[in-house]
């Protein structure tokens, strides 16, 4: 399951990147706070359906479908 | 979003020898309220070597020592850049290879040097204390480059509204560096930093510095939370209850449409009247002039090229500092990033992200903080492409053009519909302008579109906040003093060397005669004057070009004067107009006639020329300082060359389909 999967009000838990993401764009979005075992919850969808924003921890961002489909989680209950 | 000043001008050279603190922290942080708090506005802008990052420092004095220099550096989340603004971060906090070529980031097009920027003494790291789990990575960062460093903590009162908790001098002792707090808003908020500050040659370092590799970094920040006893804050619910209105899919969106429409009505009816204020202090002084100097040409040279044609410009200063407080305050609140997400999606149609969105709306003021603001664009392409459009979108130069020929078009009272026929129609202008400019960044984004990395979009949603009023104030301060040195010097050197070129050769009495001139009267003399002047000999070599789009010598003059700035054009004519008819130049506008060639005697400003007129100015890239902008932001002289070019062309032939389309139909 990956990021781009969460339907709204969904949280899961951060566990990696898929094999396809850049090293640059691996660093950043951990430098983000995407980093493994973190919670992030789907917010709200843009009205045209892209981009997203996730509760990260402590913050929110807006992230496009093609970054968080990069994103894997797993289900937090 | 982005870095938050511009304008531009003034100098940081004279700071050298001084002890520099640099402000260093994430986008919304806190760090332009800082450090606008720690050195009022007396910040003096610059550019680093290289790039035009724009450069803000300020003096602050923290005892009976010298004064000390702060540096507000771009916002960044990481010292592994990937946007110019990034790269500057890393490149003035680089102690070990000063001035030496660096890796990475070179994608973005901009040629740094890195050399000969000044190392700062010391660091003031600032951190969010609502996002402290995300901003600690930068520390242990920031720690890697071995300067000292003070972190200094904002937003604690939000922590604390939102049920969270941090203890300091826990934190304080877990990163080994001093730790302090400031309240924004509060008068004393600043005595512990300043405190600090002055003591900076005896902070504390870690024992151990913290480790670099990712996942002993989130051990590193976990056991820093769990040892000063981080409780996360809890969701801000009134940014929550906002954004669940302001981003409603339906609601929200005609949100954002009333506020872009608002946005331009607010520019146009509030600043109207102070205008007029302007505009009877300039009438007053002309008639002081004219009552107390007995000297012809230097009563004339004050009326008509520093008070007519300077005075015709400065008059729409309320309308920039409008626009600047608008936009200070949807940046201040945390809607611009809303509106940034909003068209996000329509921005993507043209290839683009939203942030460009801000770009473009920032270009409404003026193109150069625009192209500035593209920094903020991690990918190359993306900023080429928004470079590329951004000149298109309708900037405050444009707006006195725009007046005035629109109010020669249409006469005040004139409706479309219910609402005002000249506010139609310059409202029209300017979303022409904008969907030019979205047209033009999609086709550059095409054509530029060559593999290259693809870079993550994201956009941090910052909880809504009132602005304060001591950012807004500089940022405004900053604009209208950038507009103000342009007014007193390139626009004010044009018009004066204008009025010498319109007013040249010199014409004996006997020559006068000779042509037919009745001697007697002064207009006469002035209008034979300036139709044989130097300056109507140039407009008439370019007839040629210009003769397809209805354009005289007279219209010409004012396009290659409009060169040096684009209201010179409104500048050139009043001094045209004034010759013609003293006492109403706006008349005289209105009455000017061909005078020779094959339509001899049409209406000059009829409207098939003030449609192609408008036309030519929405396209042309007749701006020197967006050409040289451009130039430092892309790094070489071809996209400047190219934009003017396509620009040029563009403006030229539409100006002609717009005269022929309104001929046919007028």
């Amino acid at each position: 399951m990956t990021l781009a999967d969460l339907d709204r009000g969904q949280r899961a838990i951060v566990v990696g990147y898929s094999d396809v993401v850049e090293p640059s764009t691996a660093r950043r979005l951990f430098d983000l706070g995407l980093v493994p075992g973190v919670e992030v919850t789907m917010i709200r969808r843009a009205p045209l359906g892209d981009p997203v924003i996730f509760q990260v921890g402590d913050y929110e961002i807006a992230l496009r479908g093609a970054q968080s489909d990069c994103i894997t989680v797993e289900s937090a209950g | 979003m982005g870095h938050a000043h511009h304008g531009g001008g003034g100098s940081t050279t004279a700071n050298i020898g001084l002890k520099r603190f640099a402000v260093v922290g994430s986008p919304n942080s806190g760090k332009t309220t800082l450090f606008n708090a720690l050195t009022g506005l007396h910040a003096k802008t610059g550019n680093y070597p290289g790039v035009t990052v724009a450069r803000f420092e300020g003096r602050m004095r923290l005892d009976d020592r010298d004064p000390v220099v702060v540096e507000d550096l771009p916002g960044t989340y990481s010292l592994d850049p990937i946007s110019p603004d990034e790269q500057i971060v890393v490149d003035v906090l680089d102690t070990d290879h000063h001035g030496a070529d660096h890796h990475g980031a070179d994608h973005h097009g901009s040629d740094h040097h890195g050399a000969a920027v000044d190392v700062p003494d010391a660091l003031l790291v600032l951190l969010n204390a609502t996002t402290l789990r995300r901003s600690l990575g930068l520390v242990a960062q920031i720690q890697q480059t071995g300067l000292p460093i003070c972190v200094v903590l904002t937003f604690t009162d939000d922590l604390a509204r939102r049920q969270g908790r941090l203890d300091v001098p826990a934190l304080t002792r877990a990163l080994g560096v001093p730790v302090v707090t400031v309240v924004a808003g509060h008068r004393d908020g600043l005595a512990d930093l300043r405190r600090a500050m002055a003591e900076s040659d005896s902070w504390s370092t870690p024992v151990v510095a913290p480790p670099t590799d990712p996942a002993e970094v989130t051990a590193w920040i976990e056991s820093v939370l769990a040892s000063s006893d981080y409780q996360v804050p809890e969701v801000d619910h009134r940014t929550r209850r906002i954004d669940a209105v302001v981003l409603h899919p339906v609601i929200g969106t005609a949100i954002f449409l009333l506020t872009m429409f608002l946005f331009f009505q607010t520019i146009f009816t509030v600043a109207a009247p102070l205008q007029g204020y302007v505009e009877a202090g300039f009438g007053w002084l002309g008639d002081l002039v004219a009552a107390h100097l007995d000297i012809p040409w230097l009563s004339a040279f004050l009326s008509q090229a520093v008070i007519g044609g300077v005075g015709s410009v400065l008059v729409f200063l309320p309308q920039i500092a409008l626009l600047f407080v608008l936009i200070a305050v949807l940046e201040g609140t945390g809607y611009l990033a809303r509106a940034a997400f909003l068209m996000d999606r329509v921005m993507a149609r043209a290839g683009l992200e939203g942030r460009a969105f801000v770009a473009l709306l920032s270009s409404v003021a003026c193109a150069i903080p625009g192209i500035m603001a593209t920094r903020s664009l991690p990918s190359a392409r993306d900023r080429l492409a928004t470079m590329m459009g951004a000149p298109l979108m309708t900037c405050a130069a444009r707006l006195p053009v725009y007046i005035l020929l629109v109010s020669i078009l249409l006469p005040a009272g004139s409706r479309i519909g219910p609402f005002s026929g000249r506010g139609v129609v310059m409202f029209a202008l300017y979303l022409l302008g904008a969907v030019s400019a979205m047209l033009v960044a999609a086709v550059f984004k095409k054509f530029t579109s060559r593999g290259g990395p693809v870079l993550p979009f994201y956009m941090e949603m910052p909880p809504y906040q009132v602005p304060r009023l001591k950012t807004v104030a500089a940022e405004v301060w900053t604009a209208v003093s950038a507009f103000l040195r342009k007014v007193t010097s390139i626009i004010m050197v044009a018009t004066v060397v204008l009025w010498v070129l319109l007013n040249l050769p010199l014409r004996g009495d006997a020559e006068l005669t000779a042509a037919g001139v009745d001697t007697g009267s002064e207009t006469a003399v002035a209008a034979y004057v300036i139709d044989h002047s130097y300056a109507a000999s140039v407009g008439k070599a370019v007839e040629p070009v210009f003769a397809p789009l209805g354009f005289d010598w007279r219209i010409n003059i004012g396009i290659l004067s409009s060169l040096a700035a684009r209201e010179v054009f409104v500048a050139t004519l009043g001094q045209v107009a004034a010759a013609e008819n003293p006492e109403e130049p706006a008349a005289a506008l209105t009455a000017m006639r061909v005078q020779d060639g094959p339509q001899a005697g049409r209406l000059l400003f009829d409207a098939p020329t003030i449609a192609a007129l408008l036309v030519f100015f929405m396209y042309a890239l007749q701006c020197m300082s967006t050409v040289g902008v451009m130039r430092r932001e892309s790094g070489s002289w071809k996209w400047p060359a190219i934009a003017f070019c396509y620009m040029f062309a563009l403006a030229w032939m539409l100006g002609l389909a717009a005269r022929t389309v309104v001929a046919a139909l007028w």
